[in-house]
């Protein structure tokens, strides 16, 4: 029954107000860079939809992701939202479990064919098929027959989108992204560990309006919340270029709220919503927490050459290279100076006085 | 490659080539230049030639009036960049940081704006000093390729910086892993080619200084 009831009733049934509802249609227009037009657009469609079926696949993950889009400490609407639509299948979040759980999928798959959204969290591990399995079926084998019938793929968190932390080197997992599976459906993703909840409703709500999913960047993320870098929209960006920088986690800069930048801050390589967005209702994100961003919204952040090491500097050895490079100069230019030496003494030896009469004799012939 | 896995290549492995190559290149030259040893000079001195030399390392720093008024702009743009690259160099915070984690050392830096305008202003003069190469009949002529070659691989991490910083063009780590491999690639071709004046310059007018010191002529 509940399936066929729309959003607005759904939310109304939470005891949502249509103020409420609508300034929500207004701040998600806004956040996703619609023009103010929009706005009756979003808040019609957002009122008639029927809740979509989605089915959220976890693969190698943490249920960090999970945490994050559900745990709003009030009900928002943004939670609410995520609330009413028909989540069919979720490990963490149904009741059901074992054969009772794949049956409620492959019902969902059957009845939805080609309109259901697909949202994945953790990413699939390819070195060996026993390495992450659902009810005895493989993560690489359940993503592409849920695929099949998916009207989108949301990628959520930064295992699904690239990998994340099982991708990190050494990689033991041979773990994978969805689009690296995938490559006939349009996936979205929704990087970060984990990533902010307003990007999912943001989402969510761009594709029951247009029926469409929104512009991407170059690494398939909503450019709407990933078009601008965290050091661009950082609160702390007038220190970094007034040159004010805190050098350790409690000396008078950190006290100051300087730039973090010294102290591996990847804010400038960073690409994200939180310094806008922020987190819990909106309260804070890292950096104004004290703490430099990890870049965890960004391709093998684990991998990036350690979270304190600021970015412009070598991850290498470069002390122990320039002494043993001044040794080997200093071996390599004694045995050239000498070889030099010895030439130069050969030349000075093998010289032949000239008299004027040799050289009239020269010049006569 | 992933553009992270590019940068970090560059901040790894190739930084360390570049280092090594450049580390040896330059002592390699040097050695080579003062183990090649003068014969003694059995002549009286007239004066000392440490000081003579001292004295034209500063003297030399400054043109004198007939030297200014003849080549008013190759003296003005030289001075220009130099100190511009100095600046962007030696000065910018990332930079400092990179100097701290190698060797220990750091100071204070100057804020971006600065450093941005001082960018602008060396890469305007540098295609300045291309133009007038270009253009001066004089100069083209004694022009060969590694002038320009040099001057291609001064200017490059310069622009580098300047996209990097304002992240135009490509990813920010993209932008920043080029930037670092224009700069390896100066640090490469540094030792052989004419930019290791840099090393030479103080070493070279020290001994025409001496040599005038030794004689007791002021240079």
């Amino acid at each position: 029954m509940a399936k066929h009831k729309t959003l607005l009733e759904t939310l109304q049934q939470q005891g949502i107000s249509r103020r409420s509802f609508l300034k929500f249609c207004a701040s998600t227009a806004s956040l996703m860079a619609l023009p103010p037009a929009m706005i009756p657009a979003v808040a019609r469609a957002l009122e008639q939809a029927r809740r979509p079926s989605v089915i959220w696949l976890s693969f190698q993950e943490c249920t960090g992701c999970t945490e994050s889009l559900t745990r709003s400490h009030s009900p928002t609407v943004e939670g609410l939202i995520f609330d009413a639509i028909s989540l069919d299948y979720h490990h963490t979040l149904q009741a059901a479990s074992g054969q009772a759980a794949e049956a409620a999928r492959t019902a969902a798959m059957e009845e939805n064919f080609g309109n259901y959204l697909l949202v994945v969290d953790g990413s699939i591990p390819t070195a060996n098929a026993g390495y992450s399995t659902i009810a005895g079926i493989s993560n690489r084998d359940m993503l592409l027959e849920t695929a099949k019938g998916a009207a989108a793929i949301i990628a959520v968190g930064s295992c699904a989108a690239f990998g994340g932390i099982p991708h990190a080197s050494p990689n033991p997992t041979g773990a994978v992204a969805v689009s690296d599976l995938i490559s006939d459906k349009p996936i979205i993703n929704v990087s970060g560990c984990p990533p902010i909840p307003v990007v999912i409703s943001g989402v969510l709500t761009h594709f029951l309006t247009f029926g469409t999913i929104p512009a991407l960047d170059d690494l398939g993320r909503p450019k709407a919340f990933f078009g601008q870098s965290i050091h661009d929209r950082c609160y702390r960006r007038p220190f970094y270029d007034k040159g004010l920088f805190a050098e350790t986690f409690d000396d008078e800069g950190a006290k100051k709220g300087w730039c973090l930048y010294k102290l591996g801050c990847k804010g400038p390589t960073t690409f994200n919503a939180c310094a806008t967005a922020k987190w819990n209702d909106g309260t804070s994100f890292p950096i104004q927490s004290g703490h430099p961003c990890l870049g965890c919204s960004e391709p093998d952040f684990w991998d990036g050459g350690g979270f304190y090491k600021p970015l412009s500097t070598p991850t290498g050895d470069v002390a122990g290279t320039i002494i043993y490079g001044a040794a080997a100069g200093v071996a390599a230019g004694v045995a050239l100076g000498a070889l030099n030496h010895a030439r130069k003494t050969r030349a000075l030896k093998a010289h032949e006085p000239v008299s004027v009469d040799d050289l009239e004799k020269g010049g006569g012939q | 490659m992933t553009e992270t896995e590019f940068l970090m290549w560059v901040r790894g492995p190739a930084f360390q080539v570049a280092t090594l190559v450049f580390v040896v290149g330059i002592v390699v030259r040097l050695l080579e230049i003062l183990l090649l040893g003068r014969k003694g000079n059995l002549a009286e001195a007239r004066g000392s030639a440490m000081a003579g030399g001292l004295r034209t390392i500063v003297s030399r720093t400054w043109p004198d009036r007939g030297t200014l008024q003849r080549s008013t702009f190759t003296l003005v743009s030289g001075y220009v960049f130099h100190v511009g690259l100095f600046v962007t160099i030696f000065l910018f915070a990332p930079h400092i940081l990179l100097i701290r984690d190698v060797f220990g050392v750091g100071w204070p830096s100057l804020p971006t704006a600065i450093i941005d305008a001082a960018t602008v202003v060396t890469l305007i003069t540098l295609l300045a000093v291309l133009a007038y190469r270009l253009v001066n009949p004089v100069q083209r002529f004694l022009s060969g390729f590694q002038d320009y070659f040099v001057w291609l691989v001064t200017i490059l991490p310069l622009l580098t910086g300047y996209l990097a910083f304002h992240r135009i063009g490509m990813s920010p780590p993209t932008l920043l892993a080029v930037h670092i491999l224009s700069v390896e690639l100066l640090m490469v071709v540094f030792p052989f080619t004419k930019l290791m004046h840099a090393f030479t310059l103080f070493m070279a007018r020290w001994y025409n200084g001496a040599i005038a010191g030794y004689r007791g002529v002021r240079s």
